[in-house]
């Protein structure tokens, strides 16, 4: 992918739960499938209900803009006691701008992106809004990597 | 103000797509009405019944992911047969009036229902 080290968790930390989801570019057929399966996962593991919305959201705004922008990507789920972890890194062109692409209302979607209802330019802050734990890294041609976590009492 | 899914669709003549078992059941006090699912996700809150001209997958997943109540389509759009079977899956109800955008809002709004944006 794009060079970044695997998410390690960190020394003492137990991983109750992980699974990787490939998504692939322009598939829109699928655009939501990968964040309604992640969403089955969370309840069987009977996370709470709000920790789950904010967390499927995000997944879903996320895996449209790998749709939407990139060739390929990874999402990785962890969960931990009392969190769960996203790491989604896709190999794609890249973000020049970050500062940019995190501002409300900035988007580089097309008209058809606009016609499946996503494009409105509030996918990154969205995501940031709805986690506790939020980064972004992106390298120019290679790809862009999301981090993101939400927490809950375990 | 709340309004069994039931009572909507009588008010508006919808067409039930799939969901029929659970219109007695869900109530709703509040709508969301939008093309753009990236503002559904960002400014509505859970419970809802969001109210759209975007018939795709999509809407779907937008109303199984911010847990919303169902989804109303305005101006006799019809779903495709996956996105049907996605919100069967998902339990979540589908309604289809031919009324516009405009006047399936103006209707529900005229009934007591509220604004889901969340504040
Ligand atoms: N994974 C990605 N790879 C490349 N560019 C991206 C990626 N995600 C987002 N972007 C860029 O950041 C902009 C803002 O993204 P976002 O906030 O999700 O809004 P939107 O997707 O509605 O445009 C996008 O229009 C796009 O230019
Ligand atoms: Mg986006």
């Amino acid at each position: 992918m794009n060079g970044d080290a695997p998410p390690l968790p960190a020394p003492g930390e137990e991983v109750l739960y992980s699974e990787s989801f490939p998504i692939r570019g322009n598939d829109f057929e699928h655009g939501g499938s990968v964040a309604a399966r992640v969403k089955v996962i969370l309840k069987q593991l009977g996370i709470p209900s709000d920790s789950i919305r904010h967390l499927s959201i995000s997944n879903f705004e996320a895996e449209m803009n790998v749709i939407m922008y990139a060739d390929e990507a990874t999402l990785e789920l962890q969960v931990l006691s009392g969190e769960v972890r996203v790491i989604l890194a896709d190999r794609g062109p890249g973000i020049v701008d970050l500062d940019l692409a995190m501002q409300e209302g900035y988007s580089t979607a097309t008209p058809e992106m606009r016609q499946r209802g996503f494009g409105a330019g509030l996918g990154l802050p969205n995501i940031k809004r709805n986690s506790d734990v939020f980064s972004i890294t992106s390298t120019v041609g290679v790809g862009t990597t999301l981090r993101y976590a939400v927490q809950f009492e375990a | 103000m709340t309004m069994r899914l039931r009572e909507v669709a009588d008010l508006l003549g919808c067409q039930v797509v799939t969901g029929e078992e659970h219109l007695d059941r869900l109530e709703v006090d509040a709508c969301f009405a939008a093309d753009l699912m990236s503002d559904v996700l960002a400014f509505s809150r859970a419970g809802a019944l969001l109210i759209t001209g975007l018939a795709s997958l999509q809407a779907a997943h937008t109303a199984d992911v911010a847990d919303l109540a169902g989804v109303l389509f305005v101006s006799g759009k019809r779903p495709a047969p996956a996105v049907v079977e996605l919100a069967c899956e998902n339990s979540i109800p589908l309604l289809s009036t031919t009324l516009s955008m405009f006047e399936a809002c103006g209707r529900l709004f005229g009934a007591g229902l509220g604004s889901a944006v969340r504040r």
